[in-house]
């Protein structure tokens, strides 16, 4: 099985990955050059791993929830990608991959629940509460955007959580955390094997687009 | 290998609200697939740049594939793509640039990264307007639309184009979208506001022609700040206090005639700077482009006053003055054809690209 997984709900990331696992990965640190990056670096992961892209299974894309430009240039990416190699395209919710990354930890510390947050911009974040699971960690509730003093209070791992120390438990060692393609493909290989990944790259905006219907002209008196 | 004499070239557009995925070879259209998310944007009243951006991811691939059974080309057959990366909206240039890239990279094709104001000039070698010839020698350019007003001088389509004057607030369709607001008329506001003008009398009121006074236009010799730019944000505040007059005053508004002397000051000052920069310029043809190429007035006015002045005036038909693929692919087409580098993939969008960079 080989599958290329992009992901662009924070960072840009990108990676190949196979039965061994992951088998070349890239990731940005920067949250705002989505649509420079991402060609280049998938282009430069093929090149290297010497794979053409029609011989893939698949291509998985995280669907967010992400700033929206940001996720969009990811989406737009994977279905173009796909549609001319002519290969399944997948959606995978993005916050996965941070909760697939917390699991060992939160096994390690015992934990039954957590929480993970990412950046949502404008004083909120982007969050999902988790399982612990036998093998993938099982959703629970979200995701859902808003103030971090909305969430449980459960250990949170992410970004999100290390934006807001005041206010969330973030897990020493996750604060920096976002979400990254190489998770996302580990997990979409699981999910592939019990053909249980879901097609849909609809976006998950969260929010509506702030436009507002202008309210009646006022009259001069 | 990219052939040089007749490339066969795709374009995508995405930097306001029409998706748009056209196919050309050499200077013959083969296919001009456009989504608009406009309808989304009436009850708003104007263009949200979100949803717009949202609408283009969701039918950049419907369109892409309309574009290629219209021309009945696969996209194997393709020489190069072209894509709009500046001027416009940046969220929604970045939907087009990154399908683009992602097109580009996966059939194995160049990407040329292109102006879409320049493109608004390329579309014209598509129809009859020039007659299936290149471009005329010392030609202009007029582009108003929604979101850009300018004139142009085009020496080289492909390699040297001069932006002599554009407006220095709002674009004029905009201010038809404004003051169809203020007259209670629907969005678009350009064909509500064209309409209503011809049952109306031009010259009820006159509202002002803005940087028209000595003190922005100096002379031919000594040009003044402003001599080819427009303001048209003036005369939309002009618009508001004139509905103001009429409410306060207890009297019915005459929508007509203000729709009508609003279009005239709005046409009037776009056609006399134009043909004055052509004629102070030496330009001898000029082309008409962007959406509000289809206001009638503006047409009329155009081909009264170039006329007189001797300058003759194209106007490429109307699917192809409003943003499309196809005016991307012709640009695109002349810069194959030219020679031009492929962009480096790495490229990003650049929302106030100015038109002296056609392509990056
Ligand atoms: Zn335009």
């Amino acid at each position: 099985m080989l599958i290329l997984c992009l992901d662009t709900s924070a960072i840009a990331s990108a990676a190949l990955v196979n039965d061994d696992g992951v088998l070349a990965s890239f990731a940005t640190e920067d949250t705002r050059t989505h649509s420079e990056v991402l060609a280049p670096a998938v282009r430069e992961l093929l090149a290297n791993a010497g794979v053409e892209g029609t011989d893939l299974d698949g291509v998985v894309v995280g669907t967010g929830p992400g700033p929206f430009t940001g996720l969009r240039a990811g989406i737009a990416t994977a279905r173009t990608l796909a549609f001319v190699w002519n290969v399944p395209l997948y959606g995978l919710m993005s916050l996965e991959a941070v909760a697939f990354d917390a699991l060992a930890d939160a096994r390690g510390r015992n934990l039954n629940e957590y929480v993970v947050a990412t950046d949502a911009r404008r004083k909120e974040v982007y969050w999902a509460r988790y399982a612990v699971g036998d093998d993938l960690p099982h959703l629970l509730e979200g995701p859902s955007v808003e103030s971090p003093s909305g969430l449980p209070p459960l250990p949170v791992y992410g970004r999100g959580a290390g934006l807001y120390p005041d206010v969330l438990k973030a897990v020493e060692g996750f604060a920096e955390v976002q979400p990254t393609a190489s998770s996302l493909g580990l997990i979409a290989r699981e999910r592939l094997r019990n053909q249980a990944l879901s097609a849909d790259t609809t976006p998950l905006y969260l929010r509506e687009s702030d436009a507002k219907v202008p309210g009646p002209r006022k009259r001069a008196l | 290998m990219t052939d040089q004499t007749e490339p066969l070239i795709l374009g995508i557009e995405s930097s306001c609200d029409e998706t748009g995925v056209g196919i050309v070879r050499g200077r013959q259209l083969l296919a001009n697939a456009v989504a608009s998310s406009m309808e989304e944007h009436v009850r708003f009243g104007g263009v949200i740049p979100e949803i717009a951006s949202r609408a283009h991811l969701d039918a950049f691939l419907p369109t892409l594939q309309r574009a290629l059974d219209d021309a009945g080309v696969t996209l194997k057959e393709i020489d190069a793509i072209a894509v709009t990366s500046g001027p416009g909206l940046s969220g929604a240039l970045m939907v087009g640039v990154s399908a683009a890239k992602a097109l580009a990279l996966a059939a194995g094709k160049p990407l040329y990264a292109i102006n879409h104001l320049v493109a608004h000039v390329g579309v014209g070698l598509l129809d009859e307007s020039f007659g299936g010839r290149p471009l005329p020698e010392n030609l202009g350019a007029l582009l108003v639309s929604g979101g850009h007003t300018e004139v142009l001088r085009v020496h080289n389509i492909a390699s040297d184009v001069e932006l002599l004057g554009s407006t220095i607030d709002d674009a004029a369709g905009e201010a038809y979208d404004k003051v169809a607001r203020i007259l209670g008329l629907g969005y678009p506001g350009g064909p509500a506001i064209d309409a209503l003008a011809k049952e109306g009398n031009p010259r009820a009121v006159r509202f002002p022609r803005g940087l028209t006074q000595p003190k922005y236009m100096g002379s031919a010799d000594e040009p003044g700040p402003h001599r080819y730019d427009w303001s048209f944000s003036g005369l939309k505040t002009a618009v508001a206090r004139c509905v103001e007059h009429y409410e306060a005053a207890g009297e019915d508004v005459p929508l007509a005639d203000v729709a009508a002397s609003f279009q005239e000051a709005v046409v009037d000052v776009i056609t006399a700077k134009a043909v004055l920069a052509c004629q102070e310029h030496g330009m001898t043809e000029l082309l008409l482009g962007g959406g509000v190429a289809a206001n009638s007035r503006l047409r009329e006015l155009a081909h009264e006053r170039c006329t007189a002045a001797g300058i003759t005036l194209h106007v490429p038909r109307p699917g192809l003055c409003t943003d499309n693929g196809a005016m991307v692919a012709a640009l695109g087409s002349q810069i194959v054809m030219a020679g031009g580098e492929p962009s480096d993939l790495a490229f990003g969008t650049d929302s106030s690209m100015p038109v002296t960079t056609i392509y990056q």
